[in-house]
């Protein structure tokens, strides 16, 4: 066999959190900017531009959790009883989040402004702490005879509570540029100063994290600052830094969609640098892609089915996408 | 009792939250596909009822399909947070029909979602029903990747067990493994059966309170015909079912029975009612019918069917629980079977819209079919203990090793926020049908004020 079915797999589900990041990456950034907001109106009208398709983004997290159960299960295992507590409090955050939506206009009256403040409360902390997870997890995980062999707690660290913010911010940068996209008039100049902010805030978090994470480790050190990757691994944050100097420019000029796509390079580029920081492992620093494989015969039954579907997959969701493609007008959509 | 630690707690987390989100995708089964019904109802017969029961349904499905997701995304990651042996000895054979699941069922209905209720007027007529469809094919196959994960941990096979680690062997006898059909025929008639007595009293309750509209006629009268069709076959389904179990897990069925000793060697009485005793190893102040059990299970006057002490201690399931739960759902499929067949009888004599009496016992029958379904399920999963994958690993070796204090808060959390997300969420789809259905103008110019989103 040419091929090798643990990195197959390693690659399935870093695609599947990528598409999560990128997509429900900008529905968490929505809610989080919903208290931006001047009205009722404005509200529905950010609430509308994700109301379609923020299941469909969330479930490539199932994907992502499922995929890594089947083809890691041993990384499923240690990497979810380590973040027990944050990734707990993650799905907390999504139900208030997730049930928002309906609920901000199926409950009584007086119940309608809670459900707002729990849809952004809901995004703010859904995104915080899968930040601080992604966080700790570059920072490494003790693993001793196939279980984790650390504390309850060894995830909150000043790193992983920044990476936290870094992602809170990123998502709003996804969020605001999404909706620059999608609105009009008022609301979309008050979102454009936002998201040009929020690239200021972006560039900055991006540096303190690209310096913050070489001097932890020396692996990731020599990964980065050692011949010959040095000479090809500078195009990733020099190709980072001109995507956001492109989206600023296409902000200030109203190219929304470059906008839109620039920011979400800027943010796959950092996601890009992490992997790199950590491949071939998927429980740094010691635990590779084949030391937790499932056996072949799973991954291999899964594999099928993944290369056969995903095509499918992101064939209809982009038509969905393409139904609710435009602005959203204000007063549309809900009653 | 049980001491409380955190493997107790653990138990006690997973219980909780799995019976609060099996009542999502259930209605959610049963109603995506009574949508899909109505929407190709009116583009046959441009009747505007099923329309306006199209709009009214659609509204409280929104609400129970999004309490469904974010419940069952709790349901997934659970196995890692708290159950870490059964994540590592398992995860090659759950973690793939999981995956399958997401892949071909929460995309497709994620991903027509949005056009079922935000596309009303984005798409064509077709497009939209085809849209709705999709979202109804989707239940069904998750149904069919869960409770196929579901089955293989009651009836294992297709597996060998290598370094503590379930290796998969054959994966079509992985998927159909012993119990499948049973479980999955059972399951889905579950949701349909119980959707049909959500609907039927949604409709008896406005014909009660004096709305005779043919759309609340039609409600009922659907809802009806739908338990004649489904509540005999799923009567017939669950013997089977309990024919199954009786052959793959007899310490279930001895337990369900509170049947302990076959040392007379005499044939099995049924017991309708008694106290089972798990110290004293027998059922007190019991209530039985001669040889009715034995034929039953066995199809014999003579046979009799297993007890519990035939099984060492540490290996019988609490029969004190799970006697009770199977005798509460086999209760209500009783008064449901009553139930339609009443409606039958009084649809020939054209007092089905009218029987105050009849009508009160649709409404109080509503949630009995989300109650069977609870009840059902306790009896199954509390029956497989002390087994997480029956006769592979015992649930003790399935737990993650968090400390008693984590664990309690966690449950605490999730107790105090489920029952006030979800409670909310109960009180809103009930708010919706109490409203009733609002009906169609007749023409789409006349109702500017739902635009799009239903």
């Amino acid at each position: 066999m040419g091929f090798d079915l643990s990195i197959l797999w390693f690659v399935i589900i870093v695609f599947s959190v990528v598409m999560y990041v990128a997509m429900d990456g900008f529905d968490l950034g929505v809610g989080m900017l919903l208290p931006f907001a001047a009205d009722r109106d404005e509200r529905d009208v950010m609430v509308n531009s994700v109301a379609p398709v923020w299941d469909g983004n969330e479930t490539w997290i199932v994907l992502g959790g499922a995929g890594l159960m089947g083809a890691f299960p041993l990384a499923y295992s240690v990497v979810l009883d380590a973040f027990a507590i944050p990734a707990t409090l993650m799905l907390l955050a999504l139900i208030f989040r997730g049930v928002a939506f309906e609920f901000r206009v199926r409950a009584l009256d007086s119940h309608q402004d809670f459900w707002e403040k729990a849809l952004a409360g809901g995004s703010l902390l859904a995104s915080f702490f899968q930040g601080v997870m992604a966080g700790a997890l570059v920072q490494g995980l003790p693993v001793m005879d196939a279980h984790y062999a650390g504390t309850n707690f060894d995830w909150l660290t000043p790193f992983s509570v920044f990476c936290g913010i870094g992602l809170v911010v990123a998502y709003l940068l996804l969020g605001s540029t999404w909706l620059v996209l999608k609105s009009e008039g008022a609301l979309q100049e008050r979102l454009r100063a936002f998201a040009q902010k929020a690239l200021i805030f972006m560039a900055v978090i991006l540096f303190f994290v690209s310096v913050w994470t070489p001097i932890q480790s020396n692996i990731i050190a020599s990964r980065w600052f050692s011949a010959p990757n040095l000479y090809y691994l500078w195009l990733l944050p020099a190709g980072s830094l001109s995507m956001l100097i492109l989206a600023r420019y296409a902000l200030a000029r109203g190219h929304e969609h470059t906008g839109f796509v620039c920011s979400l390079g800027v943010i796959l580029s950092g996601f890009a640098g992490l992997g790199i920081s950590v491949w071939p492992n998927i429980i740094p620093p010691g635990v590779s892609i084949w030391e937790a494989a499932a056996p072949p015969q799973s991954q291999g039954f899964m594999l099928v089915g993944a290369l056969f579907i995903i095509p499918f997959i992101l064939g209809y969701s982009f038509w969905s996408y393409h139904v609710f493609s435009g602005k959203v007008k204000m007063g549309e959509g809900y009653h | 009792m049980h001491e409380i630690d955190a493997f107790f707690l653990a138990r006690v987390q997973f219980a909780f939250t799995v019976s609060f989100h099996i009542i999502f995708p259930a209605i959610t089964i049963g109603l995506a596909s009574y949508l899909a019904v109505l929407e190709g109802l009116w583009l046959k017969t441009r009747n505007p009822d099923y329309k306006s029961l199209y709009f009214f349904w659609s509204k409280i499905f929104a609400v129970n399909f999004g309490m469904g997701v974010v419940s069952g995304i709790v349901m997934a990651y659970q196995f890692g947070t708290n159950w870490q042996g059964f994540s590592q000895f398992a995860g090659s054979v759950t973690g793939p029909l999981l995956t399958y699941e997401v892949l071909t069922a929460f995309f497709l209905e994620a991903g027509f979602l949005g056009v079922m209720l935000f596309g009303w007027h984005k798409v064509g007529e077709k497009l939209h029903f085809f849209a709705t469809s999709m979202v109804a094919l989707g239940t069904f196959i998750s149904t069919f990747w869960i409770l196929a994960s579901n089955s293989w941990m009651h009836t294992p096979q297709g597996v060998e067990i290598v370094n503590g680690q379930v290796i998969p062997v054959d994966w079509l006898d992985v998927i159909f493994n012993p119990s499948f059909p049973y479980r999955l025929t059972h399951m889905t008639l579950a949701a349909y059966v119980s959707t049909a007595l959500l609907v039927g009293a949604v409709g008896a309750w406005h014909l009660l309170r004096g709305n005779q509209s043919t759309a609340n006629r039609k409600m009922l009268s659907m809802a009806m015909w739908m338990l004649l069709l489904t509540v005999p076959v799923q009567t017939l389904i669950g013997d089977l079912h309990g024919l199954n179990t009786l052959q793959y897990q007899p310490a279930k069925i001895a337990a369900i029975e509170g049947h302990w000793d076959n040392s007379s060697g005499e044939p099995t009485p049924l017991i309708l009612f008694g106290m089972p005793n798990e110290d004293k190893e027998e059922t007190q102040y019991k209530i039985e019918i001669p040889y009715l059990a034995s034929l039953i299970l066995n199809h014999s006057l003579e046979k009799p069917i297993p007890a519990l002490k035939d099984f060492p201690k540490e290996e019988r399931p609490p029969s004190a629980v799970i006697f009770w739960s199977f005798r509460i759902m086999v209760m209500l499929g009783m008064l449901m079977l009553l139930q339609a067949f009443v409606a039958l009888v009084l649809r020939k004599g054209r007092k089905l819209y009218q029987s105050g009496l009849f009508l009160k016992f649709a409404v109080a029958m509503g949630p009995s079919g989300l109650i069977a379904i609870l009840a059902g399920w306790f009896t199954t999963e509390i029956g497989r203990q002390p087994w997480t994958v029956y006769g592979l690993q015992k649930t003790a070796d399935a737990v993650s090793a968090h400390s008693t204090l984590q664990m309690s808060v966690s449950l605490m959390l999730f107790i105090v926020i489920y029952c006030a997300v979800f409670g909310a969420g109960y009180f809103y789809m009930l708010v919706q049908m109490r409203q009733g259905v609002v009906p169609d103008a007749g023409s789409e110019h006349e109702v500017p004020v739902i635009s799009g989103r239903l």
